[in-house]
């Protein structure tokens, strides 16, 4: 029995952290890649409807240029009241910007890839259509004719 | 003047985990990995003169989609001329799109040469008009886009499965799936609300 029995104090061995650093780094090297630091400020309330079953990922996100549509958030609206309106890049615009603001965003892209660019219309669930058709109306005129009706997709929905 | 080696003193490494862990925290807080989902949809060409072109469409292939003020959902082909609930959209723009028993009211159907394939019957003329008021409301919109786009994906799944025994997501990228998407290929036009004709 006494061959069990230890004589004097076990000590509880210290756990080797000399590899904690490492793992940190390997962790922090991950999110290092897949950040992506938001680009623009979005000043429109935007809440996207959701789907279930028809919802693509758009994979390229360089060919993905963004129209906000919604109603302006808390800090814009006591000067520009509740009525939806429409973002590019930073700043509010009106529909009429719209021509131009796909000629730059044109502009910025590799020959190549300008037919494939698409326009991603993130729209407020409780915007009324008539914004938005105004909007798509200005697209076919300025000739970027992919769009994306921007949406979630909700899991529980699915079968 | 001292003797031996003198020993350089080992760096304390202890609080590199804490610097990372700082740096860790930060990315993970800055990270958005929301990548960008949709319903993709190709607008026409803006062409002022082609309304002339539209208007020869013939009345039984097309299918009137309004969604109006009230967010009611109007349907009218050859054989429905009704409000109907969203959920029943889906089932009325599938027997409209393939025209299972050849019906009179419903889309012609023809023969349509696909390249690399060959020959099928289907409703290439077919055209689903959805128009809009607008006050309409944005979501109803876009659950109207989505069970149409249901229903494309049902009837395409289906002839998959019974020219290719599979799946459209499971046929091959390269030679199968552009066969499927051209035998239903999807028509659904967003043009502004117009007149159609019934010439011809």
């Amino acid at each position: 029995m006494s061959k069990f029995r230890s004589n004097g104090k076990r000590e509880m061995p210290e756990l080797n952290t000399s590899s904690l650093p490492d793992l940190i780094f390997t962790v922090l090297f991950f999110f290092m890649m897949v950040t992506s630091m938001r680009e623009v400020e979005v000043k429109v309330q935007v809440k996207t409807p959701n789907g279930t079953t028809e919802i693509e990922k758009l994979e390229r996100k360089s060919l993905v240029s963004h129209i906000y549509i919604g109603p302006p958030s808390k800090t814009y609206r006591a000067v520009l009241g509740p009525a939806p309106r429409i973002q590019l890049n930073e700043n509010f615009a009106e529909v009429e910007a719209i021509r131009e603001f796909v000629s730059a965003e044109r502009e910025s892209m590799a020959e190549k890839d300008k037919p494939l660019m698409k326009m991603s219309l993130k729209i407020d669930k409780d915007v009324q259509m008539g914004i938005v058709n105004d909007v798509k109306l200005e697209l076919r005129k300025a000739r970027a004719l992919n769009i994306v009706y921007s949406a979630g997709i909700d899991k529980s929905q699915m079968k | 003047m001292g003797k031996g080696k003198r020993k350089v003193p080992g760096l304390n490494q202890s609080s590199t985990a804490d610097i990372s862990f700082i740096l860790l925290i930060f990315f993970l807080v800055t990270t958005s990995m929301d990548i960008d989902s949709g319903l993709s949809r190709r607008l026409p060409e803006y062409d002022p003169d082609a309304i002339e072109e539209e208007m020869k469409i013939k009345e039984r292939n097309v299918m009137t989609v309004q969604v109006n003020k009230n967010n009611e959902i109007f349907v009218k082909n050859g054989v429905i001329n009704r409000v109907i609930d969203i959920s029943e959209l889906k089932d009325l723009a599938k027997e409209f799109i393939d025209n299972p028993d050849d019906d009179v009211r419903l889309p012609i159907k023809e023969e349509y040469d696909i390249q690399d394939y060959g020959v099928v019957v289907t409703t290439v003329r077919h055209v689903i008009s959805l128009q809009c008021d607008r006050t309409t409301n944005y979501e109803i919109y876009f659950k109207v886009q989505h069970e149409l786009s249901k229903a494309y994906t049902e009837l395409r799944d289906a002839w998959a499965l019974k020219t290719f025994g599979k799946k459209l997501s499971e046929c091959d990228e390269k030679t199968q799936q552009p066969v499927v998407r051209a035998v239903y290929a999807s028509k659904i036009s967003e043009a502004e609300p117009k007149q159609y004709g019934t010439a011809q």
